[in-house]
């Protein structure tokens, strides 16, 4: 093909993060007047791509071609001045300031010296008319609901005039509604000759609004097809379809009496949990899926104390936990959090110390001073049980790879002898043979009668490891499927379910 | 905080909370300004009043420039000595010309803008580099201003040393004492000239943060940084700028205050860096950055200076004072953390 015949071209790009390579070798062309919409799982790298677009990333390697010609995007207002415009999915909002302030951030217009608020305020009236949208102009931004912050938000992106328009999942908390009032404004804007990139999980939306798309896979371009010579299986299929091989250990098959209920659960902060039910049992795995954002991680610190449940009860071998005052590990819980650097390791404590910083009071002398020789004896244990690699006992945590940190926080939890053990993404930036590793413990750990429940945004890996998998959608119970009947196009069917 | 409100409209408790909230420091200042003035009725006149807003002046000017710091996230430690630098500049070189102790004796009497603008140019330098710590090398403001506070005073009191071993410049010019310590006499009414200035500097600061795009990419920056870079402010530049806005009132500051106070050391300002923070947090100025206004500034400076006033007038003793003071910044800042908490 000519390059002149597209509006934007990004050629090659490649980009790693520490211990990812995020994007590899990716192209994505738009044409003018059309919608592309771009595809992939969790962690696909559709935003990466996008930021990289918008110069919030630098890419390691690739070109830009806008209407033919290269461009060097190195920030924000580069990728704003050239005519691409970008709504991101975390939404960046001054929460303290009006809608208008927002809107034009970067860009007040003035009068002489000063800011030319009456301009402004028509200025953004008359776009909010324009598309019909029913926002107060003067309204402080923390105080309007999610789905006016993203339509304040795509008003913004509007109102750049840029050719290249940006839409990273704009109607995550749209309503019906509001999603039919945004396809309006697309139409719209393509028929002004403008190049949309729509990033979204909702298949049903993209078969709806785009005219060509681009899928991707683990970083890597997979596809990019004319919409309407596809269907929606096509296109699960293009996204998830990976060799399974031989990635997983056995499975233990053994499933004991109930020792983990969650009762109706409902959360009162948002992301909201709303009615969630079901139970673990002695011996058994349950995997937790469903789409970043879908409350996965809230339902763990729900269960584990963190966060403050309205409704609902947690059973632990009958008892009501949350009830109870005493801290969670007190009742036979233990969690591993998700983000291991923020929440997780001590990064500037030696091993011992981060294996014992959960049980301290079982490294105590009777005078009631830390015993070394207990903590050592303690740590020992952690390093043999869960095979961690490491020098000696008092290197450095930081210093270990990512899967032998995750060892390390395991052992840490098993100290306590918790009959319930909540992991979430417990494989996150470990390489495969790590990874290995880590599901042959979570397995073995079930085999000794504890109830495993994890989190993954991994589909194979939800289906290799657990036994049962609960698909979470919009802070919903989606459905509860025995991980033998259950395939990835059902779990990200389910996950959609409440969209 | 937990009333027993159960029966009650959940609405109008929510409502009731955050108007509490909003609005608890003030009201604990009333009545803490009401028991004064029960306790001690003579404190109500007209001179008073004058020498409240005397004092007031040039801590309204400080508080100003500093609050436009911690809009942006950060403090200034070093504003007190900032305004000592510029105080002692502005004295030295201000002396009347028959004064026996004159330092530069045969200096022929300068305009009176010179010494000012000596000052103002010093401030600035000393500003931009604090800006530099803060923008580029992303020092904590905390620590950046403790030590650009120590550095300032090291030079504040070697020129002192230098030009006149470390005894208090004294006999200032008349002009000069004119401008900070005298009134317009309206009737049997005073207003202090300083009053008027301080007006004045709070009109234009009003202007500037609410009319000019600095003010409001100001906001923006304090508010959450990275939505002003993607939407492309240049965020190292609007630091810069507010950082030497702080620099200019912090002269104008320290010129008026050596003025008022009719003579200079080189502790000439100690302190007023924590009148200033301790000002805007009562008027609520929050420390997360993003949030505050002018009114808030002027309305936090003045019941601060009434408070020492009247606790001064009804002869406390001083080391209680400090208790009170102290009681009430920390339940200033308790209560503007209370709102921002994150709530799970």
């Amino acid at each position: 093909m000519v390059s002149g015949e597209y509006l934007l071209e990004m050629k090659n790009v490649s980009k790693r993060f520490p211990g990812v390579q995020a994007l590899k070798d990716v192209q994505v062309n738009v044409k003018p007047g059309e919608v592309l919409a771009l595809m992939g799982e969790n962690g696909a790298g559709k935003s990466t791509l996008m930021k990289c677009l918008f110069g919030i990333y630098k890419m390691d390697q690739g070109e830009i071609f806008m209407s033919g010609n290269p461009v060097v995007i190195d920030n924000p207002r580069q990728a704003l001045d050239i005519g691409i415009a970008m709504v991101q999915q975390e939404l960046e909002q001054v929460p303290h300031r009006n809608v208008i302030d927002n809107i034009w951030l970067g860009r007040y217009p003035r009068k002489g010296l000063l800011i030319d608020d009456k301009k402004m305020y028509k200025d953004t009236l008359q776009i909010i008319e324009l598309f019909n949208m029913n926002i107060d102009p003067r309204a402080q931004v923390n105080h309007l609901s999610v789905s006016t912050k993203q339509m304040a938000d795509i008003v913004k992106a509007v109102s750049y005039n840029a050719k290249i328009i940006v839409l990273d999942e704009p109607t995550s908390s749209l309503t019906e509604k509001e999603t039919v009032g945004l396809f309006k404004i697309i139409r719209q804007l393509k028929q002004e000759g403008c190049g949309i990139i729509y990033i979204s999980h909702k298949i049903e939306e993209v078969m709806n609004i785009s005219d060509r798309v681009t899928v991707l896979r683990d970083g890597q371009w997979v596809a990019t097809e004319n919409t309407k010579d596809i269907d929606s299986n096509q296109l699960i299929k293009l996204m998830v379809n990976r060799e399974l091989g031989n990635r997983f250990p056995p499975k233990n098959k053994v499933v004991g009496e109930t020792i983990l209920k969650v009762d109706n659960l409902s959360s009162v902060y948002s992301p909201r949990l709303q009615d969630i039910s079901f139970e673990v049992r002695a011996g058994e795995i349950l995997g937790i899926g469903g789409l970043v954002g879908a409350g996965r991680t809230e339902l763990l610190e729900c269960i584990f104390g963190l966060r403050t449940v309205s409704e609902g009860a947690v059973f632990v071998h009958g008892k009501d936990v949350l009830k109870s005052n005493r801290n969670a590990k007190y009742s036979g819980i233990a969690m591993v959090t998700e983000e291991r650097r923020e929440t997780g390791i001590f990064p500037m404590m030696d091993i011992r110390w981060n294996t014992v910083s959960s049980s301290m009071e079982k490294n105590r002398t009777k005078a009631g001073f830390i015993s070394l020789k207990k903590v050592e004896k303690n740590t020992q244990w952690a390093v043999d049980a869960m095979r961690i690699k490491t020098p000696t006992l008092k290197t450095l945590i930081s210093s270990l790879s990512g899967g032998n940190q995750q060892k390390v926080l395991l052992g840490r939890c098993l100290l306590n002898q918790p009959r319930i053990l909540l992991l979430d993404e417990p494989t996150r930036g470990i390489d495969v043979g790590a990874k290995y590793e880590i599901y042959q413990l979570m397995i073995a750990l079930a085999k000794e009668g504890k109830a495993v429940v994890f989190v993954s945004s991994e589909m194979p890996e939800l289906l290799g490891v657990a036994d049962r998998i609960l698909v979470m959608s919009n802070g919903r119970n989606a459905g509860i499927m025995d991980a033998l009947d259950c395939s990835q196009e059902k779990i990200m069917t389910l996950a959609a379910k409440y969209l | 905080m937990e009333l027993n409100m159960r029966g009650m409209n959940p609405e109008l408790v929510k409502n009731t909370k955050h108007w509490l909230m909003q609005y608890a420091i003030y009201l604990v200042l009333l009545a803490v300004i009401m028991t004064i003035v029960i306790l001690e009725p003579s404190i109500l006149s007209v001179r008073n009043a004058t020498f409240i807003l005397q004092q007031a002046a040039p801590k309204l000017i400080i508080a100003l420039g500093l609050a436009g710091l911690i809009l942006l996230g950060g403090t200034d430690l070093s504003a007190g000595r900032m305004v000592g630098i510029a105080g002692i500049i502005c004295a030295s070189l201000l002396q009347k010309p028959d004064y026996a102790l004159r330092i530069f004796s045969n200096m022929e009497p300068l305009p009176i803008i010179v010494p000012l603008l000596i000052a103002i140019a010093v401030c600035l330098l000393f500003a931009l580099v604090h800006s530099l710590l803060i923008s580029v090398l992303q020092i904590a403001p905390f620590i950046a201003s403790l030590g650009m506070q120590m550095i300032v005073y090291g030079a504040m009191s070697l020129y002192f040393d230098g030009v006149n071993n470390s005894s208090p410049i004294g006999g200032f010019d008349t002009r000069f004492t004119k401008i900070a310590q005298g009134a317009i006499q309206i009737g049997t009414f005073r207003l202090p000239w300083i009053v008027i200035y301080a007006v004045v500097i709070t009109i234009l600061f009003w202007v500037l943060w609410y009319r000019t795009t600095l003010g409001r990419n100001m906001y923006a920056v304090g508010g959450n940084k990275e939505a002003a870079v993607v939407s492309g402010v240049n965020t190292k530049r609007v630091i810069m700028y507010v950082y030497l806005i702080a620099g200019l009132a912090y002269a104008l500051a320290g010129f008026l205050d050596a003025g008022r106070t009719g003579s200079a050391t080189n502790a000439l300002g100690e302190g007023y860096e924590l009148d200033a923070i301790a000002s805007c947090v009562v008027g609520g100025v929050s420390l997360r950055g993003g949030v505050g206004k002018i009114s808030g500034v002027v309305i936090g400076v003045l019941i601060f200076q009434v408070l020492s006033y009247c606790l001064v007038y009804m002869d406390i003793n001083p080391y209680i004072q400090f208790i009170i003071k102290g009681l009430i910044i920390v339940f200033a800042i308790a209560v503007d953390t209370q709102k921002y908490i994150k709530k799970r």
